[in-house]
């Protein structure tokens, strides 16, 4: 790839599913094409490296840390303040650095909330638990201690939690724009500090489907409607996501008659994806009628956290639901 | 007291982490698995449309998201009352034993390969994928890499993404197959069950007749009485996408066979301080504590699991190796957890061959592969056999089809306490007067990687190490001792 002397390179996961670094060894035989540019440092899926031997490093020693995930606990937190410490290029890796992604949803909770559900007893399939037993930071067993990271009641993204240098967004991102940013990063060929590695057109604009002018009377839960496989989703009356997100998959899903559903977030200049996506809806909603415009929309998305935010509630306006003191 | 701490050992949600206490002698008192990690799907997901779940359930793993995506597109029928026709549900069969044949593939050579090619007492630097593939050559190393690409690119092909596909609804799934796509798939998976067969054989040659490698997958250390599970078709033969599920116990004895949806009767969880996953158990037999044998509510969900559970495998070569294993290990049950990896293998030819069974089906290339339900939604369980055991999820909804409740059991998470319980006696057996065998780190990542725990996106990774530190502290803190590979 490049005569440079050899780089070093981090990969971190955080609050995430792995997909990240699944589709980053979706890049096939490249990934040695990665190994000959640079030293990978620390890469718990795939490669040997400690924290511990991350703490002793420099600061600014990796010259490349790819972080995904967001931050929900105190290690995550920590991990995240210790990569931009040793790092000269920090990028947030995909939905959930960038915007918290669906993990993101838990913001509309509280951990009380979480723990509720899923530990106490006369959850589906906790019978008994009559000391209310939850997860605690410190345990005392017989042995000694055990230690948890603290969980907490609201996640963020990476750039709520340390300064990011670049964004790479995608749920996960696909293998070929992860390749394009190596290759960015490897020739020194990247775009200013802020920017987001991709293109900044939208879903719309790569998808084959036919469009005309956008009509709609009536919304349809996907469940609902067996949409024409050629006609533009929208025009169906189905809510894809296409018409706000950021190009770059190739318009994957409404290739196999699927809606669009956000996770390359929203363009740039656009500070909430949900309030964007809202405004282009309201524009082709076909009445005039505020009291029929808010029936269309209340009989169609019965969920507009869901449907809007599914992938940027952490990193929207409001960032999570008020919490309620008890 | 002493004690040693493994961490990282990668992730299930999130990372696990090992801690070791000694006694006074300095033999293992005690182990404990902790996962530091909880997302909180069953809560976040209450409020949202039912139709999300298979995009968002996807999200808790992006190593096997079909196998959610599947469950919960199953879920959603029971929700809707509704039944996908013929041409929807062998759809998405065939493109489950596609990613099912994925990821066996890589689990093997990535993650148990290093052990049984290599072998288990190689030196760590060639334990490892460059190391499988000096022992096999640079043409399986290729063959390897070209069965987790066509896999990756069919799924992405039938579902729209590699990762996290967007394609099963209620009813059915958004889109069918032409002739063209049926027939780049039937290739792609005549030629995967060549490579099956392969692995077979590779697995004969260097492991079974080795008496050294046998002798360690058949030795004490591994051994764990417990209730296996797997879900099976009518006539008990495994089946990944469809079925009952039924439990058998230790001695190889019908425990229960029940459908998905009466899970609770037989399935409870129980909940620990020191770690955010919670332990299935059998809910008729009780929770007895990290213990084996037939009072144990303790059960396994794995590749050699559901061998145990079922009579044997709906496909022809499959059922030969199956038959082959039993006959080889004298009998039923196999309670040896590193014969899960064989296990694995048989799994990995039955799906190549269900594969093509459902890729020349003529009904495959069908238009109708999905019906749009008419009644209202309420509740429903879908499961399915992910890699990592089975896989349940359980959604109730208001008349419009918002979720009011979520429940789901993970693969992995079924075998939270024997992977705690393997981990414990692969220590016991290795540590002894406080003297830590230079083995116990090897040892103890094999008792794991039985269980292809998805503590590991390890299982897809490059190359295959798990990397393991111990350090062993003094009653004040100071370190004794550290032990470490790849580190």
């Amino acid at each position: 790839m490049s005569d440079k002397p050899k780089g070093k390179l981090a990969v971190y996961w955080a609050a995430s599913c792995g997909g990240c670094d699944i589709s980053t060894l979706a890049i096939d035989e490249k990934i040695l094409n990665v190994a000959e540019a640079f030293d990978i440092v620390l890469w718990p899926c795939a490669a040997d490296g400690k924290v511990r031997d991350i703490e002793k490093m420099d600061d600014q020693s990796i010259d490349v840390c790819l972080f995904n995930g967001g931050i929900r606990t105190s290690e995550q937190e920590y991990m995240a303040q210790l990569l931009r410490r040793k790092s000269k290029v920090l990028v947030a890796f995909g939905s959930c650095a960038c915007e918290g992604c669906i993990p993101g949803l838990g913001n509309m909770d509280t951990r009380k909330q979480v723990f509720d559900t899923v530990y106490k007893e006369g959850s589906a399939t906790v019978p008994e638990n009559p000391q209310d037993v939850r997860p605690q930071p410190e345990t005392e067993v017989p042995e000694g201690t055990l230690h948890l990271p603290v969980y907490y009641d609201t996640l963020k993204t990476l750039d709520q939690t340390v300064a990011v240098d670049y964004y790479l967004p995608g749920c996960p991102p696909e293998a070929e724009n992860i390749w394009k940013a190596i290759v960015a990063i490897v020739e020194g060929k990247l775009p200013p500090a802020g920017s987001v590695l991709g293109v900044n057109t939208t879903v719309c604009d790569e998808c084959k489907r036919t469009r005309t002018e956008k009509k709609i009377k009536k919304f349809y839960r996907t469940w609902e409607i067996i949409p024409d496989e050629e006609t533009c989703l929208l025009e169906q009356g189905i809510l894809c996501c296409g018409i706000a997100t950021r190009a770059g998959c190739g318009a994957l899903c409404p290739q196999v008659n699927s809606p669009c559903i956000g996770c390359h977030g929203a363009n740039d200049g656009v500070t909430d994806f949900g309030a964007r996506m809202m405004s282009a809806l309201a524009s082709v909603i076909d009445s005039d009628d505020p009291e029929e415009i808010a029936q269309i929309i209340e009989d169609g998305i019965p969920d507009p956290v869901g449907s809007f935010y599914r992938f940027s509630l952490a990193a929207s306006l409001l960032r999570r639901k008020k919490k309620v003191s008890t | 007291m002493k004690r040693i701490s493994i961490d990282p050992i990668t992730r299930l949600e999130g990372h696990g982490k090992i801690d070791i206490f000694l006694d006074e002698q300095g033999d293992v008192a005690n182990a404990y698995l902790q996962i530091p990690e909880l997302r909180g799907f069953e809560q976040f997901c209450v409020g949202r449309q039912a139709e999300d779940m298979p995009n968002l359930t996807a999200r808790i793993c992006g190593v096997c998201p079909e196998a959610h995506h599947m469950a919960a597109s199953k879920a959603l029928d029971a929700v809707f009352h509704v039944e996908p026709p013929p041409t929807g549900k062998k759809l998405r069969e065939l493109f489950y034993n596609i990613f099912f044949a994925t990821d066996h593939t890589t689990h093997f050579y990535a993650l148990a390969g290093p052990d049984f090619v290599v072998g288990p007492t190689a030196p760590p630097a060639e334990r490892n994928i460059l190391g499988v593939i000096a022992k096999v050559g640079m043409d399986v190393a290729k063959h390897v890499l070209k069965m987790r690409h066509d896999g990756h690119a069919l799924i992405q092909m039938m579902g729209g993404r590699r990762v996290h596909p967007n394609w099963g609804l209620p009813g059915g799934v958004s889109r069918g197959i032409n002739e063209e796509q049926r027939k780049e798939i039937e290739d792609r998976g005549r030629e995967a069950i060549e490579f099956a067969k392969f692995s077979l054989k590779l697995f004969e040659d260097i492991v079974l007749k080795n008496s050294d490698y046998l002798n360690i997958v058949t030795g004490d250390v591994y051994v764990h009485k417990t209730y296996n599970m797997g879900m099976v078709d009518a006539e008990n033969k495994s089946n990944f996408y469809d079925g009952k599920v039924r439990v058998t116990s230790p001695s190889g004895a019908e425990h229960a066979k029940y459908d998905c949806a009466q899970y609770r009767d037989f399935i409870a969880e129980r909940v620990e301080p020191w770690s955010y996953l919670k332990f299935p158990y059998l809910k008729k037999i009780g929770w007895k504590g990290f213990v084996d044998g037939e009072d144990s509510g303790v059960y396994k969900a794995t590749p050699l699991s559901r061998c145990n559970a079922a009579d044997g495998m709906a496909t022809p070569l499959a059922d030969a190796e199956y038959k082959k294993m039993y006959e080889t290990l004298g009998g039923k049950p196999i309670n040896h957890t590193l014969v899960t990896h064989w296990a694995r293998l048989v799994e990995l030819l039955y799906s190549t061959e269900r594969w093509v069974e459902l890729a020349t089906d003529p009904e495959i290339t069908g238009k109708e592969y999905r019906v749009l339900p008419t009644e209202t939604p309420t509740e429903g369980v879908g499961c399915v056999e992910a890699p990592r055991g089975t896989l349940t999820h359980h959604y109730t909804t208001d008349e419009r089809g918002i979720l009011t409740k979520v429940n789901l059991i993970v693969g992995t998470t079924n075998n939270n306490a024997p992977i705690c319980m393997s981990v414990k006696k692969a220590a016991q057996g290795l540590i002894h007067k406080g003297k830590v065998s230079e083995g116990l780190l090897n040892m103890v990542e094999m008792a794991f990687r039985a269980y292809d725990p998805c503590f590991g996106c390890a299982t897809h990774s490059l190359p295959g190490q798990m990397p393991l530190e111990v350090v062993l502290h003094d009653p004040e803190g100071g370190v004794i001792e550290r032990l470490a590979q790849y580190v």
